[in-house]
């Protein structure tokens, strides 16, 4: 399946109004939640089908106003998982073929504030997929960005999944990471990596009140730890676990 | 072949790289590193994350590569305060060692280690795949050394896994001396480094800077 999703926040008169909400199966963007008292409007990707299956390609295009405050989050984890069996009289395929990818591109302009909160990806066995996130943020934009995986479902070894995310303030990058899990992955389970922990996570937040005094570094756990960025007002929380249960809830208090 | 190439990749080369564990202390401490298999397992992880992105950003500094944006894309690949902290310091030992021996192109007193082995390494003459292969088995002996010493470890078994891991080293060198553009540079993250030279930078007594 080939699809994009487009959500665009914009702040009139002081509150936010969702301007575009463009749904395309199997990404569906349904406006939800009470208007917070801050004024943040918040939507959920709603799975149209299980997935994202090997040959997918989805995008999900956000963009927040100057002022405007949004917060995605989805209904449920993202499974990944191997596409349907190759036909034989298809010809030999392609990485393409078989591959499942994530698209995300995120612009908040000035004012603006952005929490991107979604469920966990899930690399199941005999998965191929890559998630690439892009977020371009105007000085003085705040920003929540959570990125959570899971190796595999219970009881079962990952595929092969890979995160890769830039974000940068004021057209110079702010943070780069790529994550690899599964068989093509070296070392990844190893103690440098995962250390045989079945999830991780992160938990970026970038706020223009932090200018003069971004938070501390701190050790959150055994498996754990928050982290100052170097080029700007931004700290990464970073956690690995046995599950997602344990990477949540490190990831939960790491700023709080 | 070149003997500046060996010169510069010798641990007993003056840069201070002794002092740094690589992140094995860390892991030591935590129990994930016992033995040999274990450490098999770290210099594996290592070598395909950090020493990925070490090399591909010495390559990158020894063509020539404007090295402001360099180490300003190392710090936003390295999370980790204590990180760049130690490669900062790692980087002005070599760059301080390299300008005794060579004229260099730059004369910042600090980058990150990676942009400053590039930098040294073409003023040395090497060509960027050496500076990647310099980086690249840094990555790799430096943590096997202290094993030695902080495990314990038979010094032949150790450095029979680092000569297992050479093919993999020359491949990583060859990769990242293809990366052609600051965008295309590798950010493999490596979590447990990261959250691991958190914890170690918050004790009071260590044998190593990081």
């Amino acid at each position: 399946m080939k699809a994009t999703a487009r959500i665009t926040a914009v702040a009139e008169a002081g509150r936010t109004r969702l301007v575009t909400l463009r749904s395309e199966p199997p990404l569906l963007v349904r406006r939800t939640g009470p208007r917070h008292a801050a004024g943040e409007v918040e939507v959920h990707l709603v799975g149209g089908a299980a997935g994202p299956l090997g040959g997918d390609r989805l995008r999900i295009e956000v963009t927040v106003g100057p002022g405007a405050r949004l917060c995605v989050r989805t209904v449920a984890a993202s499974l990944a998982l191997p596409g349907p069996r190759w036909p034989e009289r298809a010809g030999p395929r392609s990485p393409a073929d078989t591959q499942s990818t994530l698209d995300i591109h995120a612009t908040v302009a000035a004012g603006g504030s952005l929490r991107w909160l979604p469920e966990p990806l899930i690399a199941a066995r005999g998965c191929d997929h890559v998630s690439r996130s892009l977020v371009d943020l105007e000085s003085d934009a705040s920003l929540t960005w959570r990125e959570e995986v899971v190796c595999g479902r219970h009881g079962e070894d990952p595929g092969d999944a890979s995160l890769h995310s830039t974000v940068r303030l004021g057209g110079r990058t702010l943070a780069r990471q790529d994550l690899a899990v599964g068989p093509r992955a070296c070392g990844w389970a190893g103690p440098a990596v995962l250390g045989g922990g079945r999830a991780t996570g992160t938990l970026l937040v970038v706020d223009p009140l932090w200018t003069e005094k971004p938070p501390e570094a701190a050790v959150l756990g055994p498996g754990a730890a928050r982290m100052p960025l170097a080029g700007g007002p931004a700290a990464l929380a970073a956690a690995v676990g046995g599950d997602l249960r344990e990477v949540r809830a490190a990831l939960d208090r790491a700023f709080t | 072949m070149s003997t500046t190439l060996l010169l510069l990749a010798d641990g007993r080369f003056p840069a201070g790289g002794h002092a740094h564990s690589g992140g094995l202390e860390a892991a030591v401490t935590a129990g994930r590193v016992r033995d040999l298999e274990t450490l098999a397992a770290f210099l594996d992880g290592r070598l395909a994350t950090a020493g990925l992105v070490a090399a591909a950003f010495a390559a990158a500094a020894c063509r020539g590569g404007d090295t402001s944006t360099l180490d300003s894309e190392m710090d936003a690949r390295t999370p980790s305060p204590a990180l760049r902290k130690a490669s900062r310091a790692q980087g002005r030992a070599l760059l301080r060692a390299g300008r005794t021996l060579w004229t260099l192109s730059t004369v910042e007193r600090e980058l990150h280690h990676p942009v400053a082995l590039g930098v040294v390494a073409a003023a040395a003459g090497l060509a960027p795949e050496e500076a990647a292969l310099t980086a690249a088995y840094g990555t790799v002996t430096g943590p096997a050394s202290a094993a030695v010493r902080l495990l314990g470890l038979d010094p032949y078994a150790t450095h029979a896994l680092v000569a297992r891991l050479a093919r993999d080293c020359d491949a990583v060198a060859r990769r990242a001396a293809r990366v052609a553009t600051v965008d295309e540079l590798p950010a493999c993250s490596a979590p447990l480094l990261d959250i691991g030279a958190e914890a170690h930078a918050s004790w009071e007594v260590r044998l190593f800077a990081s």
